[in-house]
């Protein structure tokens, strides 16, 4: 069991998220780590329980199709309106964010949803971006205000019960982040009387109370407030999503991933549940976006964004069908 | 007194010019351990009973009389003059100081929210804004710490802002530096610097703010305090006057004492002059309190408060997609900011000012402001309307100016709404200013010349008592 959380983003076989999910202690990990934790609690015991009884694979989707299969009204809907909806964040630097140079919303999940615009639409530029935050992406999509949510959202079975899920694009898992000088080696004794910064209600302030090593936590509202407290002293070390520390790590190049990813969160573009349709063209879009080995362009987009901060994985991650 | 406790107990030698009749030899078994006031009492006692000696006592008892009343009036007049003076001149204007230090603060955080929305390259014109603010707030913040003598909150709150305001000012520095890059975190640290602003900085000015006014409303209640014991003792000197008068005319038939009639005059003058003049002064001072004052209270709290409402629309955006919370704060603000002057007696603070203001200069502009924030909800209603859509740019030009999604400018951008606002407002103020230093410096002329005037008619009102009397003493001779 050990050796598969060790296994990082190289271990990407098949069916490692439904078997390491019991071990993950956050099954409701918010991706960006500011997830709002009120029903955590319960939910994650609920989803953990469903994940051990073999009733929940969270990581499982709907096959792909491209053709009949893969329309419906959701897809409709998008061509009559002739621009794709998408719920981004335009604070996670890497993944969704907005260059204050050019305005211009950017990153790994935007690289995606410029395929998917593409793929529906016939154009990359096809779309439109709402800002939406961590604790409104759900209802965003039920409410019919956005077609999809592509943000680093964490896949969980909690989750599946309100909206679908695509199959999985990313494969991040907690981590600590440290500067380059620090005595913080990993989630162990280093960090015994450091101060380890983690945003409020987040599945890493959960981790952390559960198993601190003798630190203290800083609570902060968004991840990348960690990064300021880091920078002004104020704390030694942030525990957070690695896809997140890795943009942290690329804002500030005295600071680096320690230690070994302590979780998975198998992220996830979210959808509205019952739009098969929409689910399977997404899932066709990521097979083609998956597929041309390291010339694919989900390696491209890896390389562009994340390459520099997060070891490269020998694939993408690979799809799980449920049908 | 007090001689040295010697064995053998001399005789008293000060025994004064006039020695008592009775003296005998000094008897040695039994030495005359008499105190002073015992010869005083007795001379007294002899000198009750006839008619001039009587007239001495009651001369002597009028001309204290008439000098204590003075120097009381003098004294008491003097107290609050000093204490209207305190309003005018130091404690009214520190209250406007902490007032602006308060807005400069608030309003720095507004346009350094501003300038970052603006992109990488800030504009100058924000940038400038920003610099501004923060010499200005430290400016007056060196002012301060020079006239808080005696209050130890004010100077707690000063030292801490002094401490903060670098903190504060790095923390921006580094959101720039950021930003500049193109880095994400400069949000972050922006908004780190606006939670040490809201959290620590602006308290501490509030608290400075509360403590000056409340040192003015010390002030202004030393400045009207009615001066009791002057009138009352004007009242009793008076009526001793009167006394001796009808004593005197009961005792020789003489109508008039000139000496007498002239002090009652003077004394009469004194008080008279006293009452009005202080009534006048309380009333300058409560004009100056209730049309000045404290409309400059309502007038500066809605300023601070459009501040907060602007910095919130700001940080809105900055906080992109997670700005909720200052969407939330921003609600409350402009709904604590005016109620759109539906209703006067809501509480909302312009609608407050409306009603302290006394007429149309002082109106108008509070209208105006009315005006204003009711367009300016208007166009951050459609400023989140696009934000909501997805067009983060046209929302950020409906707050800061910029084109619309068609490529065309907005035409009217909340900042300009901002601008005007916070004009009108200052217009309101600088009125409100003006009224209260019309009022409070009438006030304070109402007491001009009284201390001065009060104690030389007491010396005038005292040597005619003298001369009165003695004119009576002199037909006994």
């Amino acid at each position: 069991m050990r050796s598969t959380v060790v296994g990082a983003l190289a271990a990407c076989a098949v069916g490692l998220g439904a078997f390491a999910l019991p071990l993950v202690t956050g099954g409701t990990g918010s991706g960006e780590g500011t997830g709002h934790g009120a029903s955590s609690s319960a939910a994650k015991s609920a989803s953990a329980r469903q994940a051990a009884a073999g009733t929940c694979d969270p990581t499982a989707s709907l096959r792909p199709s491209g053709g009949s299969e893969g329309s419906g009204p959701g897809v409709d809907r998008i061509k009559k309106r002739g621009k794709l909806v998408v719920g981004v964040d335009q604070n996670s630097y890497l993944w969704g964010y907005r260059d204050p140079g050019t305005g211009r919303i950017e990153g790994f999940d935007i690289d995606l949803v410029r395929a998917i615009a593409n793929d529906i639409l016939g154009s990359p530029d096809k779309v439109t971006y709402k800002t939406v935050p961590t604790d409104q992406r759900i209802p965003a999509i039920r409410n019919g205000t956005v077609d999809m949510v592509v943000r680093t959202m964490t896949i969980t079975c909690e989750r599946l019960d309100q909206v679908a899920f695509s199959t999985v694009y990313f494969e991040a898992g907690q981590q600590l982040l440290a500067p380059k000088d620090s005595a913080v080696t990993g989630f162990d004794d280093s960090l015994s009387g450091k101060r380890v910064c983690v945003a409020k209600g987040s599945t890493n302030e959960a981790l952390l109370a559960k198993d601190s090593h003798g630190s203290k936590a800083v609570l902060v509202p968004n991840q990348l407030d960690c990064l300021v407290r880091v920078q002004l002293g104020e704390a030694d070390a942030v525990l957070t999503d690695n896809a997140l520390a890795a943009g942290q790590a690329a804002q500030d190049p005295s600071m680096h991933l320690v230690g070994k990813k302590l979780t998975d969160e198998p992220y996830g573009v979210a959808m509205k549940k019952g739009d098969d349709g929409l689910v399977r063209r997404v899932n066709k879009v990521l097979e083609d976006y998956r597929s041309g080995g390291g010339r694919s362009p989900w390696m491209r987009s890896f390389d562009k964004w994340l390459g520099h901060d997060l070891d490269k994985p020998s694939a993408p991650p690979s799809a799980k069908y449920k049908d | 007194m007090g001689g040295p406790t010697a064995v053998l107990p001399a005789p008293g030698p000060q025994a004064p010019a006039g020695p008592p009749g009775a003296a005998g030899p000094p008897r040695s078994p039994r030495p005359p351990r008499r105190p002073a006031y015992q010869d005083g009492l007795d001379r007294f006692k002899d000198a009750a009973t006839t008619e001039p000696g009587r007239l001495r006592i009651i001369g002597a008892a009028l001309v204290v009389l008439v000098l204590v009343f003075g120097a009381m009036t003098a004294w008491q007049v003097m107290d609050r003059a000093s204490s209207a003076r305190d309003v005018v001149e130091r404690s009214q204007p520190l209250t406007a100081n902490a007032a602006d230090i308060y807005r400069y603060l608030a309003d720095a955080d507004a346009t350094a929210a501003s300038g970052f929305l603006a992109g990488g390259q800030e504009p100058k014109r924000i940038r400038d804004r920003y610099n501004d603010d923060i010499r200005r707030a430290s400016g007056l913040l060196a002012e301060a710490a020079a006239n808080s003598e005696g209050s130890g909150t004010g100077r707690r709150q000063i030292a801490q802002l002094n401490r903060d305001l670098p903190v504060y000012t790095g923390l921006v520095a580094s959101a720039r530096a950021n930003n500049r890059q193109g880095l994400p975190l400069g949000g972050a640290y922006l908004r780190y610097a606006s939670e040490k602003m809201r959290t620590r900085l602006l308290p501490a000015a509030e608290k400075l703010y509360t403590a000056e006014s409340d040192r003015l409303a010390a002030d202004y209640d030393a400045a009207e305090a009615l001066p009791w014991a002057a009138t009352g003792l004007g009242v009793v000197a008076l009526g001793g006057l009167l006394w001796a008068q009808r004593r005197m005319f009961r005792r020789t038939k003489r109508v008039f004492n000139v000496g007498l009639l002239g002090a009652t005059a003077a004394l009469a003058t004194v008080l008279v002059w006293l009452v009005v003049g202080h009534t006048l002064a309380r009333g300058g001072l409560t004009e100056s309190n209730d049309h000045g004052a404290k409309s400059l209270q309502v007038l500066s709290e809605a300023r601070i408060t459009a501040l907060k409402a602007r910095g919130d629309e700001g940080l809105t955006l900055v906080a992109r997609g997670s700005g909720a919370v200052y969407e939330e704060t921003y609600k409350a603000d402009m709904r604590q900011l005016s109620s759109g002057g539906s209703d006067l007696r809501d509480g909302a603070l312009l609608e407050r000012a409306l009603l302290l203001a006394d007429d149309t200069s002082g109106s108008g502009p509070v209208n105006l402001a009315i005006g204003d924030v009711r367009t300016w909800k208007s166009v951050h209603a459609q400023a989140r309307r696009s934000d909501d859509s997805g067009s983060y740019d046209e929302a950020v030009a409906y707050v800061i100016g910029g084109k619309d999604r068609d490529g065309k400018p907005v035409r009217q951008p909340t900042a300009t709404v901002f601008d005007a606002l916070d004009r009108n407002l200052s217009l309101a103020a600088r009125q409100e200013q003006a009224e209260f230093e019309k009022a409070a410096n009438d006030g304070r002329d109402a007491l001009g010349g009284l201390a001065v005037g009060a104690g030389v008619l007491a010396v005038l009102a005292s040597a005619a008592v003298v001369l009165g009397i003695g004119r009576r003493l002199s037909e006994y001779r």
